[in-house]
């Protein structure tokens, strides 16, 4: 309960500022679509640079939660999922909103969101101390091992191409090693001024996610895309929560899908949501209603897509490995204040860990509030030409990139990642593998030297990596992932077509 | 012109295949080797993956990916060089805020829908393209304090 102690720090007036304009603008960013949750905590970063290493986390984290809520507000009222963690929302709260429900269906999701979402925060709140300490146990080895385990698992789970997604994961620890050797102090791949101090996250991690995102929109061309917004009419708050109350199953189905979806690494909130929907509509007495504007359908799928972000935090907090691209950008947030997580973070700096977990406690809270008046507005912003928010996003991404540490380099680095992924993307990969990647490169390194070190001065390289309970699970775990992958990649190619697999990516 | 996406997956799985290929003898070839004994188990693996995609390339099995097309390169084309004018050169050569400004109303003018003919839409970019430098003033050069290069006038 030593989170308890520590819930007054989220309401100095600072902090609980942070929380309500990370909530306000995570709801209104969300809400636009073609700004990902991850790309918009991203750009939050360098303003956090000034700020505490406690309200930093704040403001990303409660721009995490409102951005995942906010993307049912273009997913009700456009057809257009704010994430993609919004897409199963979209079946049912849109035909909801064309039937003059789009108020009951707005209220309904940011108030099934909240209730998994606190419950999400609960689960983090309980397992992370837990299994922080039992990290301790961990050895370099173990460590080695299970930094490769997160690049494989979201290389192989994320990606629609095992191999490729795989090789991005690769791209991204080449990219790591870039600059001076920390042992030898040997110059490694330094090809140009701009990477003698190796890769820096930050401005990576912009313009992996950023510059992407503006070439998209920059092929749209001048067409103006914006779509019809359907009015929202008032409908009295009380009416959603008794349904929600009503709708019990729908909510206990999403909110458990997405808390056990949500700790496994590297499966995200699309998936979360999608899972949720299918069983509550097999578990409904009503199954035939879904898709035709069934309010469990929109409750199945918002409870559980704010029910993982929680747990997808437990690894990145107890073992410093991020489980999802966000909370790669987040773990950059920390790693900017010098804060490692893991046993260090509960042991050394309890009040940044406790203020950081309760605020996405009370965030979730804030958003469900906000979010019931912040709809309308959202749904406006979601209206923004594309040629607008193109040029504001490459503004910031520039001004971003740079503040990091005032160098030219590093928006040079920005610039050429971004450019690169995007032309990686449209042949297959992704981004998500490759952040991962350059994040835990240095993680595998150091505890690679480390375990070569211990290793030759006892068994040998061989015994020592390959052997021991938890080095073969987590190797069993590091193949089992990439068989699984590569079973379903296989089994899917059976029934889909290249132009299906085309069409699949386009919509997403 | 049906082969443009497998000739383009062709072209992008070699550049990766060449990269790995760079980076794996890089890593056998530089000294230390001490120091390379990381890139080398990583480079190994880059190098065996990308030759496995450039080779389901050639063989025209590769399933995801859609390359691009013709008409979305033609788009793409102008704001691209824009982009790489404005980070590449302009940024460092006319100051961050002067070349924002040009960038952004540059941007709005080649993108935005509305009629190029018509004086309110012009009046409309500018007065969007000033809100824009003043939100960016505001947040870089006096709430965060980030020196940018300034060069001309501000």
């Amino acid at each position: 309960m030593e989170f308890l102690l520590y819930f007054g720090d989220v309401f100095t007036p600072v902090n609980f500022g942070l929380l309500l304009i990370g909530t306000i603008g995570g709801l209104i960013l969300g809400a636009t679509p073609g700004l990902s949750p991850t790309m918009a905590v991203a750009l939050l970063i360098p303003f956090t640079f000034k700020l505490e290493a406690a309200q930093g986390l704040i403001l990303l984290g409660a721009a995490y939660t409102s951005t995942v809520a906010g993307g049912a507000v273009s997913a009700i009222l456009l057809k257009i999922p704010g994430a993609p963690a919004n897409i199963a929302t979209t079946l049912d709260g849109h035909t909801m909103a064309q039937k003059g429900e789009g108020a009951k269906a707005l209220q309904l999701s940011f108030i099934s969101s909240a209730i998994g979402g606190v419950f999400g925060v609960m689960l983090l709140i309980f397992l992370t101390p837990v299994l922080a300490k039992w990290a301790l146990a961990f050895g370099p080895s173990h460590l080695f091992w299970l930094a490769i385990l997160g690049v494989t698992i979201i290389g192989s789970l994320d990606s629609s191409s095992v191999v490729k997604g795989l090789l991005s994961g690769c791209i991204g620890l080449w990219l790591a090693t870039i600059g001076f050797d920390d042992i030898m102090g040997a110059q490694r791949f330094i090809f140009h001024p701009a990477v003698s101090g190796g890769i820096n996250v930050i401005p990576a991690l912009i313009g992996l996610f950023a510059i992407p995102q503006v070439i998209t929109m920059f092929a749209k061309g001048r067409n103006d895309t914006s779509a019809e917004v359907i009015e929202v009419k008032k409908q009295p708050v009380m009416d959603s929560i008794r349904e929600v109350i009503k709708r019990k199953r729908a909510l206990g189905i999403g909110t458990a899908i997405g808390s056990v979806i949500g700790l496994i690494p590297g499966v995200g909130g699309q998936i979360a949501g999608l899972v949720a929907y299918d069983q509550a509509k097999k578990f409904s007495p009503e199954r035939d209603k879904f898709g035709t504007g069934h309010s469990e359908g929109v409750i199945a799928a918002e409870a559980a897509n704010n029910a993982m972000v929680g747990p997808s935090l437990v690894p990145l907090l107890t073992l410093s490995i991020p489980g999802s691209p966000t909370a790669a950008v987040l773990l950059g947030g920390l790693l900017i204040h010098g804060i490692f997580p893991g046993s260090d973070l509960f042991d050394n700096h309890p009040d940044v860990a406790w203020t950081f977990i309760n605020s996405m406690l009370i965030g979730q809270i804030l958003m469900c509030i906000f979010g019931l008046y912040v709809a309308g507005l959202a749904a406006s912003v979601a209206r923004v030409p594309h040629s607008v928010m193109a040029a504001v996003v490459l503004g910031l991404a520039l001004f971003g990139s740079y503040s990091v540490q005032n160098s030219m380099g590093d928006v040079y680095v920005m610039a050429s990642l971004g450019i690169g992924m995007y032309f990686l993307e449209r042949f297959g990969f992704s981004a998500a593998p490759l952040v991962l990647g350059l994040i835990l490169g240095p993680i595998a390194e150091a505890n690679f030297v480390q375990g070569s070190m211990i290793a030759n001065a006892t068994n040998g390289l061989g015994p020592y990596f390959m052997t021991g309970t938890l080095n073969l699970t987590l190797i069993a775990v590091v193949i089992a992932s990439i068989v699984y992958s590569i079973w379903m990649e296989l089994r899917q190619a059976r029934y889909t077509t290249k132009d299906d697999a085309v069409h699949k990516e386009e919509a997403l | 012109m049906a082969d443009l996406p497998r000739n383009q997956h062709i072209i992008a799985s070699g550049i990766v295949a060449g990269v790995g290929m760079s980076v794996c003898y890089l890593s056998y070839t530089q000294q230390p080797a001490e120091a390379f004994t990381f890139p080398r188990l990583i480079s190994t693996v880059f190098a065996v993956l990308a030759i496995w995609t450039f080779g389901k390339a050639i063989l025209g099995k590769t399933k995801v990916g859609n390359g691009l097309s013709m008409e979305a390169m033609s788009r793409i084309t102008p704001g691209l060089l824009v982009m790489l004018v404005y980070i590449f050169w302009s940024a460092k050569a006319l100051g961050f805020y002067t070349s924002s400004t040009i960038a952004f109303f540059v941007l709005l003018s080649l993108y935005d829908p509305a009629p190029h003919g018509e004086i309110k839409s012009w009046i409309k970019r500018a007065l969007i393209t000033a809100g824009f430098l003043a939100i960016m003033y505001g947040l870089f050069a006096m709430l965060l304090n980030v020196y940018t290069p300034r060069e001309i006038f501000f």
